[in-house]
C-alpha cells in the first residue's frame, strides 16, 4: 500500500501547488474593472463638461441667475419660474403620491387576502411601473387636462394637472418601496400587538408604520427626487415652453402658465445660440444639485433611523 | 364545553364600536388600492379611444407615407420604428456589455467594501435626469465619439441618441443580473471551487447560466426602457420637424418618443383635433403596447428564477 501513494502524493502535491500565472483570469478581472470604470469616467465626463460650460454664466451673474424670470434674451433670462414651478410639482406630488401610495402598501401587506383582485392589483402596479414617462403625459393631458378645463379652470395646463401627472407617474414606485418596506418588518412585532389584544389596525398604526417609517421614508424621497427630474410627461401635459410671466397671485400661480427646471432645460437646449448652450448647462446644474439634495435628503433619513432586525 | 365558544367568540370580535373603525379602515384601504387600478384602465381607455379615432380621421396608406411628417399629413410608422430600432439597438450595445460586466464584478469578485463605494456610483448614474442625458449627448457624445469617429455631418444624430439611452439602461442591466446573480446559491460556487474551478470559471460557466432567466429578464428590461426612453431622444436625434424613412444611424432621425415629445412641443403646440394632435395618442399607443408586452415577457423570466432557487 505504502508504495502506490509514494508515487501519487508527489504529483498531486506538484499539480495543487502549480504556480502556472492565470493570465486569461487577470485579463478578465481587469475588464470587469474597466466595464465599471466606464460609468465612473462618463459620470465625471459629464458633471465636469456641465460644470465648466456653467459655471462662467454662476460667475458672471451669480444670484441673478436664480432670481432671474425666463427671458428670450440670454442676458437676463433665468431660472426662477423653474425653480418656483419644481418646488410647488414637489408638494403636490408629495400630497397626492405619498399618502395613495403608502395606504396602498398598507393595504397590500398588511390587509389583503391572497385572493384575485389582490393578485390582479399586485400585477398591474408591477406593469404600471414599467409604463414610460411620456405616456403618463397623455393620461395626464386626456384625463387630467381635459377634467379642469371643462370645469372652466383656464385651459387646463395648470401646474395642478402638472403634478397630478406626476403624482401618477412615481405611485407606483411608492408603492413598490413602502410595500418593501413594510414586509422588512419582522413578524413577531406583530405577533406580539395581537397578543395584547391589539386591533389590526392598532398593530399598523402602533407597530408596522413606526417600524417601516425609514424604509418609506427613502422610497418616497427616492421616487420624489426622480419626479423632479422627469421632463417627458410635463411637456406633453402642457408646461409652457418658452418665456411667459405670471401676475403673481396665489390664482395667476395655481392655475395659470406653469414650468419647471427639466422642462426649462430641455427649452434652452432647443436653441442654436450659444449663449442658450451656457445657459442649458447652468440650469443642468441647479437641477444636478436640486436631485442630489433630494437624494442625499433620502440617504440621511436612512442612517438615521435605519434600524436592524 | 359547547357554551364556552359561544361566550368566548363575541368577547374576541371585540366592541361593536371597535368592528366598525376596523371596517372603515379597511375600506379607506381598498380605496386607495383600487386608485391604482383606475389610473390603468385611464391609460389604456385614453389611448384606445384618440387611437381609434386617429385611424379613422385618416387613409390607411398615410402609414406608410415617405416619412414622418405629421403636419402635412404624413404618418409614416416604418419610419418612427425604423428609428426606434436604430436607438434601442446602439443603447443595447453600449448596455449588455457594459451592464453584464458589471454585474459579474459587483457580484462575484468585488471585495463588500469595494462594492459598497462602487454601487453607489451606478445609482447617481441612474437618478441624472434623461434631458441632462440628451444634452449631454448632443454636446460631447455627437462632436466627440460620434463625428470624430464615425464622421457623422451634424452633433445631432440617432448614435449620439443610442450612446445616450445606452448610458441609462447600464444601472438598470446591472442591478437586475446582479440580484439574479447573488440569488444564485453559493453551494453551487463552493462546488465549481472544489473541483479545482478558477473564478473566471466559476463566474462564466456556472453562476451565469444559473442566473440566465433573469439575466434574460435584465435584457428584455432594459430594451423596454430604451424603446420608450423620450428626452435623451428628443434633444440629441435632430430631425424635430419630422424625418423622411432612414437607416442611417449616424444621419438625424425620429423615434416613437422623439415624435411624441416633437408633436407636443412644435412650433403651434398641438390643440384641437387635428390628426397630427390626435396622431400623438396613436404613437403613445403603439408605444404602450410595445413596452407592456416586453415587461410582461422580462416579468415570467423574474419569477422564474426567484422559483428555481
Amino acid at each position: 500500500m505504502s508504495t502506490p501513494q509514494s508515487v501519487v502524493a508527489p504529483v498531486i502535491h506538484g499539480s495543487l501547488t502549480r504556480s502556472r500565472p492565470d493570465v486569461i483570469g487577470g485579463i478578465f478581472s481587469v475588464i470587469l474593472l474597466l466595464s465599471l470604470l466606464f460609468s465612473l469616467a462618463v459620470l465625471g465626463i459629464l458633471i465636469s463638461d456641465q460644470l465648466s460650460r456653467g459655471m462662467p454664466v454662476f460667475a458672471e451673474r451669480g444670484v441673478d441667475f436664480l432670481t432671474s424670470s425666463l427671458s428670450s434674451n440670454p442676458a437676463k433670462a433665468g431660472v426662477l419660474q423653474g425653480l418656483i414651478g419644481t418646488a410647488l410639482l414637489a408638494v403636490m406630488v408629495a400630497l397626492f403620491a405619498f399618502p395613495i401610495g403608502i395606504l396602498t402598501a398598507v393595504y397590500l401587506e398588511e390587509y389583503a387576502s391572497a385572493n384575485l383582485l389582490t393578485r390582479f392589483i399586485d400585477i398591474n402596479i408591477r406593469n404600471l411601473a414599467g409604463v414610460p414617462s411620456v405616456v403618463y403625459g397623455l393620461l395626464g393631458l386626456a384625463i387630467f387636462v381635459a377634467a379642469f378645463s371643462t370645469l372652466g379652470i383656464g385651459n387646463g395646463r395648470n401646474i395642478i394637472t402638472g403634478g397630478l401627472t406626476l403624482a401618477v407617474l412615481i405611485l407606483p414606485l411608492v408603492i413598490i418601496t413602502s410595500a418593501e418596506a413594510i414586509r422588512a418588518v419582522p413578524n413577531a412585532l406583530r405577533e406580539g400587538g395581537y397578543g395584547l389584544g391589539a386591533s389590526r389596525w392598532q398593530v399598523v398604526r402602533g407597530l408596522v408604520l413606526p417600524s417601516a417609517v425609514p424604509g418609506i421614508l427613502t422610497g418616497t424621497v427616492l421616487s420624489l427626487s426622480r419626479a423632479l427630474g422627469e421632463t417627458a410627461p410635463l411637456i406633453v401635459a402642457g408646461a409652457v415652453l418658452g418665456s411667459f410671466s405670471n401676475g403673481g397671485s396665489i390664482g395667476e400661480l395655481f392655475g395659470g402658465s406653469y414650468t419647471a427646471l427639466p422642462v426649462i432645460v430641455y427649452d434652452w437646449a432647443r436653441k442654436p445660440q450659444d449663449e442658450f448652450r451656457a445657459l442649458t448647462s447652468a440650469a443642468i446644474i441647479v437641477l444636478l444639485v436640486v436631485t442630489f439634495l433630494a437624494n442625499a435628503f433620502a440617504i440621511i433619513l436612512r442612517n438615521r433611523y435605519d434600524r436592524r432586525w | 364545553m359547547s357554551a364556552i365558544p359561544g361566550a368566548i367568540g363575541p368577547s374576541l370580535q371585540g366592541s361593536p364600536q371597535r368592528r366598525r373603525n376596523e371596517l372603515a379602515v379597511r375600506a379607506v384601504l381598498t380605496a386607495a388600492a383600487v386608485v391604482s387600478v383606475f389610473i390603468s384602465a385611464g391609460i389604456v381607455v385614453s389611448l384606445i379611444f384618440e387611437a381609434i379615432t386617429f385611424v379613422t380621421q385618416i387613409e390607411i396608406a398615410d402609414l406608410f407615407a415617405a416619412g414622418w411628417f405629421p403636419r402635412r399629413g404624413m404618418f409614416s410608422i416604418p419610419t418612427v420604428l425604423a428609428g426606434t430600432l436604430i436607438v434601442t439597438g446602439i443603447a443595447m450595445l453600449i448596455a449588455t456589455p457594459i451592464g453584464l460586466l458589471s454585474a459579474i464584478y459587483l457580484s462575484e469578485y468585488a471585495a463588500p467594501r469595494t462594492r459598497s463605494i462602487v454601487k453607489p456610483i451606478l445609482e447617481i448614474l441612474a437618478g441624472i435626469p434623461s434631458v441632462v442625458l440628451g444634452f449631454f449627448a448632443l454636446v460631447w457624445i455627437g462632436p466627440n465619439i460620434v463625428q470624430a469617429f464615425f464622421g457623422a455631418p451634424t452633433p445631432f444624430s440617432l448614435a449620439a441618441a443610442g450612446i445616450g439611452v445606452g448610458i441609462l439602461a447600464i444601472p438598470l442591466v446591472a442591478s437586475v443580473s446582479e440580484d439574479a446573480m447573488r440569488a444564485v446559491p453559493s453551494g453551487l460556487r463552493e462546488a465549481s471551487y472544489g473541483l479545482g474551478a478558477r473564478r473566471l470559471t466559476t463566474s462564466i460557466r456556472v453562476v451565469v447560466p444559473a442566473a440566465i432567466s433573469g439575466i434574460v429578464a435584465a435584457l428584455i428590461l432594459a430594451v423596454s426602457r430604451a424603446i420608450g426612453e423620450t428626452m435623451v431622444v428628443a434633444v440629441a436625434a435632430g430631425a424635430t420637424g419630422g424625418s423622411l424613412f432612414t437607416t442611417d444611424p449616424f444621419g438625424q432621425g425620429t423615434t416613437l418618443t422623439a415624435a411624441m415629445a416633437a408633436l407636443a412641443t412644435g412650433s403651434d403646440q398641438v390643440v384641437g383635433d387635428g390628426a397630427a394632435f390626435l396622431s400623438l395618442f396613436f404613437l403613445g399607443f403603439v408605444l404602450f403596447v410595445m413596452t407592456m408586452a416586453l415587461n410582461v415577457i422580462g416579468d415570467v423570466f423574474v419569477r422564474r428564477t426567484r422559483q428555481r432557487y
